[in-house]
């Protein structure tokens, strides 16, 4: 019974559930990111892949040049793309508040275009290596299936992330702050309250986790400049599914498509390309506000 | 009065380009004016950004390719099939993306064009990466040789000319009419009776045939059809074609498509070979700063402003 499960090789199916769990969390990242921004800035950020790739690039130079390693790169990386963005959206972004939301998602593609343009100008489109952190080579054999361990680290960490993020939005002071903006921004400012400084923190919040993703990418699926330029679309779809209007959505929507994609590439490998934005159009059909979204 | 002079200048002087410039390159620009322009129907009419016109664009140009490679179709008719399928694959696209409004909608179209774009990857007849080489051009009305880039450009100049009647006399029709109320206020057009959805989808679809129509010129034209056709980068750049030009006037995306078309071939000479992505986001990141109004558009606001 252990050998085959419906016709297939429990190695097979376990190993592409684990792929799916990791793509899941890149998803749920990346996702929960451009929730974050969206909400304070009512822009949907299209230069996320672009910020995703940038943070493995950090970690590759921080890695070379400061010999921080990977641990260091974990950190410093997102903090220093945080700062980028923090950058963009003083410089950039902030001037287009008043004007109507698409020009938001113009202005992010073409800073996605320049950004992305200018490391393939440079590196070229082909990867570059990142090796796996020395503590979490090797793995584990469940019976069942093969775990590695940095595979395994990808998918806690992440989680953890998620979490913090929940944290910080729904239980502590700032939090609250941000959720109000989301609401109303004029009443919160007339209560005293920074909002603009509260806008451009959730930039680079948001422009962060993008960063972190990436550095968590970097041993999996090498160091590209375009690694992040189809992945964006692939995680609009699972926005437009999950809704924005949840941390916990964008969390459990972004775990599921990965699980579902995995699954996908077992049983219909043809299919697993495009497996999510089917269930997207399923989803509009069925439940126009995505699964968790409000009813507008 | 002076649109109509305007526009008798600007067709004795695409009649007479060929003549100047090299014609293949002229038919590229009149190829992606088309595309803009029709894309422009739903963005700068119906207020609605799709990011996935690529699909329509390059779905056509692989249809055509195989009717008239495959099934021999003449060039007309070829042409028409592939507008066709876009017609159709424009409408099973509009049906799911209007269910959502503003930035939903412009993700869900550039989703549901990846999505296409993967099929493309995959079916058989598109020949993958290496796209479908080796079109023929045929003639017109079963006498004329295409295969003359002199009576190609021609050709696609008439098929300009019409589609761009089209879309002027669509945009002051009172269907148009009724798309800019819903482009302005959606919830009034609702109150006076309009089924704003129908006219959304209508537009949407009528944007993709013709999108599909310039797809399907520029297949016959290159005598080819590939991926780079369908890519989203190819969504932002007549997104970007369209801004430049100016959203919402009739000439502008035709304009901005000249504009940006003239760049790619210049830059691509020169030592910027490999910067032109950067170059066009830089021009996007301008044009959302600064010149949201577009080069037509701020012609117009100058000519107001002078008298």
């Amino acid at each position: 019974m252990l050998t085959e499960l419906l016709g297939f090789p429990p190695q097979v199916l376990f190993g592409q559930l684990l792929l799916g769990l990791i793509n899941g969390a890149f998803y749920a990242v990346l996702s929960l990111g451009l929730a974050v921004i969206f909400g304070l800035l009512n822009i949907v950020n299209f230069a996320h892949g672009a910020l995703y790739m940038l943070g493995a690039f950090a970690a590759l130079g921080i890695t070379q040049y400061l010999g921080l390693g990977y641990w260091g790169a974990l950190i410093v990386a997102p903090i220093a793309v945080g700062a980028f963005g923090i950058v963009i959206e003083r410089l950039l972004l902030r001037r287009l508040a008043g004007v109507d939301h698409l020009y938001g998602l113009l202005l992010t593609f073409g800073l996605a275009l320049v950004i992305e343009g200018t490391f393939v100008k440079f590196f070229g489109s082909s990867g570059l290596p990142y090796p796996t952190p020395k503590a979490l080579e090797g793995g584990v054999n469940l019976g069942f299936m093969f775990l590695p361990w940095y595979r395994a680290w990808v998918v806690v960490a992440s989680l953890l992330v998620c979490g913090a993020t929940w944290f910080l939005f729904e239980r502590t002071k700032i939090g609250a702050y941000l959720r109000a903006g989301t609401e109303n921004p004029k009443l919160l400012q007339a209560f005293g309250v920074n909002v603009p400084l509260l806008t451009t923190l959730a930039y680079g919040y948001g422009v962060a986790l993008a960063a972190f993703a990436g550095v968590l990418a970097a041993p999996i699926t090498q160091v590209n400049p375009l690694m992040g330029s189809n992945l964006i679309i692939v995680v609009f779809a699972v926005v437009v599914i999950g809704g924005m209007g949840s941390i916990m959505g964008a969390v459990v929507t972004g775990l599921a498509m990965g699980v579902i994609e995995g699954l996908t590439k077992v049983f219909w490998p043809e299919a697993s390309a495009t497996v999510i934005f089917v269930v997207m159009a399923i989803v509009l059909v069925l439940r126009p506000a995505g699964l968790f979204g409000k009813t507008a | 009065m002076n649109a109509k002079i305007g526009y008798l200048i600007a067709l004795v002087l695409l009649i007479v380009a060929p003549f100047v410039i090299y014609p293949v390159f002229l038919m590229k620009v009149l190829c992606f004016a088309l595309f803009a322009s029709a894309f422009n129907l739903i963005l700068g009419y119906g207020g609605l950004l799709s990011f996935g016109h690529a699909a329509f664009f390059g779905g056509a140009s692989y249809v055509t390719g195989h009717a008239l490679k495959v099934w021999g179709l003449p060039t007309e008719l070829g042409i028409l099939t592939g507008a066709a399928a876009a017609c159709v694959l424009g409408f099973l696209v509009g049906m799911i993306a209007i269910r959502r409004q503003g930035i939903y909608f412009a993700m869900i179209t550039l989703a549901m064009a990846q999505m296409v774009f993967f099929l493309f990857i995959t079916a058989p007849f598109t020949g993958g990466e290496n796209g479908l080489q080796g079109i023929p051009r045929g003639t017109a009305l079963g006498a004329i040789d295409l295969q003359d880039n002199l009576n190609m450009y021609y050709f696609v100049l008439a098929i300009f000319v019409l589609a761009y009647f089209l879309i002027s006399r669509t945009v002051n029709s009172p269907f148009g009419q009724v798309l800019g109320a819903i482009r302005d206020n959606e919830n009034r057009a609702k109150s006076l009776g309009y089924d704003t959805d129908k006219y959304k989808l209508l537009a949407f679809v009528l944007s993709a045939t013709l999108a599909g129509l310039a797809g399907a010129t520029k297949s016959v034209v290159f005598q080819l059809a590939s991926l780079t056709d369908a890519h989203w980068h190819m969504s932002g750049e007549v997104v970007l074609m369209t801004l430049l030009g100016g959203l919402g006037t009739i000439p502008g995306p035709a304009v901005g498509a000249g504009i940006i078309v003239t760049l790619q071939n210049y830059l691509a000479k020169g030592p910027l070979g490999g910067w032109v992505p950067v170059v066009l986001g830089l021009i996007f990141i301008v044009c959302v700063l600064a010149f949201r109004r577009g080069v037509v558009g701020e012609i117009k606001a100058m000519i107001r402003k002078s008298f």
